[in-house]
């Protein structure tokens, strides 16, 4: 069990910078996730992490151990591989031994951890089994399995559910958080699913163009995401975003997107008084978009009207396409709402989560004004 | 759902074999009718005339109809003791095949394999392997004649050779290479294993590409070095290659006839099989005997071919 730590961390490829200064302090036994698109770095910094990459620039630290110049195998971490990368010469058990047999354990020690880690995971009778006798599924375990036996400082999983179906998945996703309530040591897991970072993570890092983005518990990510990229990132359908103007008007402050107008509450108007005039991104989340008729009471609501473009029912609600001038949005409202294709609705914005981005710094991403 | 089975498949028995028939009449006329006809001329003299028993004298050994056969296993050997027998057999064309086979085949495939590990952790990989690829382009005869200046001999003067030349530049007397009993035979190997190398080389680096880099990471954190990554991991899962390859160079090293025949003519106890066969056929002009030569060589060669085919149908199964 150790703590991980990124300390301005750069990885090049020639001109490529895959990793931009990356710093990260993981904490003792905390299953940290780095989510992102493809090609945003979260690959790279886990195996600069596990010895795989050099990194250019930079420390990084398990524990109090700069592993820089620490080959991998003396990292003292295991890593579950996007594809499982099993031994396909090797049994299920051999698999599972073999980073133990290398290490030179009695081999009852290796026959008692192989044997635990196989009844954890359920695998005992495939023990025989080669790895291309193995479905998908019994595959994805047997390398949780080759990581668990190992008993490292730290696991590393690279994207390990994105060659399952769905349906398993979401079941491998619970049995990963399980484990890491039982074996109580650092998970790092890359993932570009923000699914399985809500759910699994302690702690979520967003990356993107390698470079951090926001390092925070999913209810903050989700809640007070940093920038526009975290904020469309994270949530799904993706928050909606709409070019906008500050404007204070009698004392009150509004965002103004010229189709509509909407009141900030004036407990959060402090904030946005000194950007008055100027030209903002203004989001907010599907979720908060209400039907009039099944809105909840005790909200801050702003009215504002739309054309229904589409409607998608899901079951248990109904995702509404908007148009409204030359802005295209998404709300997600009641199941029980009645709404015709072309139809003119009135909607309410929950004014209590709504988020304000500031395009002056960074107009590619622009940061939120708190 | 089953793809639809092709008009062409549903035509009987009949067709399939006229669709095969130009190929099975070349085959018959060049391939079967001469094989055939080697095994009859085997047991025939040496104009393919009379029985091969005929040639038998009074009072000497004789296997009969196998007469042939019995100058092909045992002309090379001194039969007069068995301590001669031993040390004659070394230098024959069976026991010079036994090394070549033992220190050739050996020598390719650890070559190879070396280079094609290595080759690809140097910034030139295509160059590299060009170059050592390079010895397979250069006709067997090209090479022969370039290795007998490598190791050429001058009883007197100037060494031009280019091993001898080092030797006396060193201080040291040169050697007759090629003359001397039993180094000749190795230094031929090593021509051998240099223009052969290549091959191996080319077939177990398109192997080892095949081998995912993440099970080669996956062991690396698993804690393997590098060598126990190669040994433990990379040759395992290219075994079935590494098979084809030493039953290949078997059958290939087996039918050597170029590099013998060129540098020493199978001289000074270096001879092989196929020179034999050259020679009793081409400058002895003893069909019986030649042809006897050869088919002891098809025996020989026929359990690697059927061992290739074997793994061949084997990997064809699995895909």
């Amino acid at each position: 069990m150790a703590s991980v730590t990124y300390e301005h961390v750069w990885k090049k490829f020639g001109d490529f910078v895959a990793l931009h200064d990356l710093n990260i302090e993981i904490a003792d036994k905390e299953f940290l996730v780095l989510v992102g698109p493809s090609g945003c770095g979260k690959t790279t910094a886990l195996r600069c992490l596990a010895g795989l990459e050099e990194v250019t620039d930079g420390k990084v630290y398990i524990g109090d151990r700069v592993v820089n110049d620490i080959p991998p195998k003396d990292r003292d971490i295991a890593m579950v591989f996007q594809s499982y990368a099993l031994y396909p010469h090797m049994t299920v058990y051999d698999n599972m031994a073999f980073g133990l047999k290398l290490r030179k354990l009695p081999k009852q020690e290796i026959q008692r951890r192989v044997e635990t880690a196989a009844e954890i995971l359920g695998i005992e009778q495939l023990l025989k089994r080669r790895p291309r006798e193995l479905s998908g599924g019994q595959r994805q375990r047997v390398a949780v399995g080759r990581a668990i036996v190992r008993e490292p400082q730290v696991f590393l999983f690279d994207e390990p559910l994105s060659n399952l179906d769905a349906k398993l998945r979401v079941q491998t996703r619970s049995q990963i958080s399980k484990l890491h309530q039982n074996l109580a040591t650092t998970f790092i897991y890359v993932t570009h699913d923000q699914t399985e970072a809500m759910t699994m993570a302690t702690r979520i890092a967003v990356m993107n163009k390698g470079k951090l983005q926001q390092l925070d518990t999913p209810q903050e990510l989700y809640d007070r995401p940093a920038n526009m990229f975290v904020a469309g990132f994270i949530g799904s359908p993706a928050m909606n975003f709409f070019p906008a103007r500050i404007r204070r008007d009698d004392g009150a402050v509004y965002v103004d997107a010229d189709e509509f107008a909407v009141r900030i509450p004036d407990h959060k108007a402090g904030v946005y008084m000194p950007y008055d005039g100027k030209e903002v991104i203004f989001g907010i989340r599907p979720e908060d978009i209400h039907n009039p008729d099944f809105a909840p009471a005790n909200i801050n609501s702003a009215p504002v009207e739309a054309k229904v473009d589409v409607t998608e029912l899901m079951g248990n609600e109904i995702f509404l396409y908007l148009v409204s001038g030359k802005n295209n949005y998404v709300a997600r409202v009641d199941p029980r709402s009645r709404y015709n294709i072309g139809e003119q609705v009135r909607l309410l914005f929950n004014m209590d989560n709504f988020h304000i981005f500031d395009p002056s710094l960074d107009a590619e991403n622009p940061v939120a004004i708190r | 759902m089953a793809a639809p089975v092709p008009q062409i498949m549903k035509q009987g028995r009949v067709i399939p074999w006229f669709y095969l028939a130009p190929a099975l009449i070349v085959m018959s006329f060049f391939i079967v009718y001469p094989f055939f006809n080697t095994i009859y001329l085997s047991f025939m003299d040496r104009n393919g005339q009379l029985p091969a028993s005929t040639t038998c004298r009074a009072n000497q050994p004789c296997w009969g109809m196998f007469e042939n056969y019995r100058h092909a296993l045992l002309d090379e050997i001194n039969l007069t003791s068995p301590g001669a027998a031993w040390r004659t057999f070394w230098t024959s064309s069976f026991g010079n095949m036994i090394k070549w086979i033992a220190l050739m085949v050996s020598g390719t495939v650890i070559m190879g394999l070396t280079f094609a590990v290595l080759a690809e952790r140097v910034r030139y990989e295509a160059l590299a392997k060009a170059i050592i690829f390079l010895p397979m382009a250069i006709s067997f005869v090209g090479a022969g004649v370039i290795w007998r200046f490598v190791y050429n001999y001058n009883t007197g003067g100037a060494q031009i050779g280019l091993l001898n030349a080092i030797r006396t530049a060193l201080g040291m007397q040169p050697i007759a290479w090629l003359q001397t009993i039993p180094i000749n035979t190795v230094m031929l190997i090593i021509v051998g294993i240099w223009m052969w190398s290549g091959f191996c080389m080319t077939i177990l680096a398109a192997a080892l590409r095949n081998v995912p880099e993440e099970i080669i990471e996956a062991a690396r954190v698993d804690g393997a070095n590098e060598f126990q990554v190669f040994f433990q991991i990379m040759v395992p899962i290219i075994l079935p290659t590494i098979t084809v390859v030493i039953t290949t160079m078997v059958i290939n090293t087996l039918k050597l006839f170029d590099i013998v025949y060129v540098m020493t003519g199978g001289n000074f106890g270096t001879d092989v099989i196929a020179v034999r066969m050259y020679r009793e056929m081409y400058i002895n002009y003893n069909t019986g005997v030649g042809t006897a030569v050869s088919v002891v060589l098809i025996l020989l060669i026929t359990p690697f071919i059927f061992l290739n085919i074997r793994r061949f149908l084997a990997q064809e199964a699995t895909r």
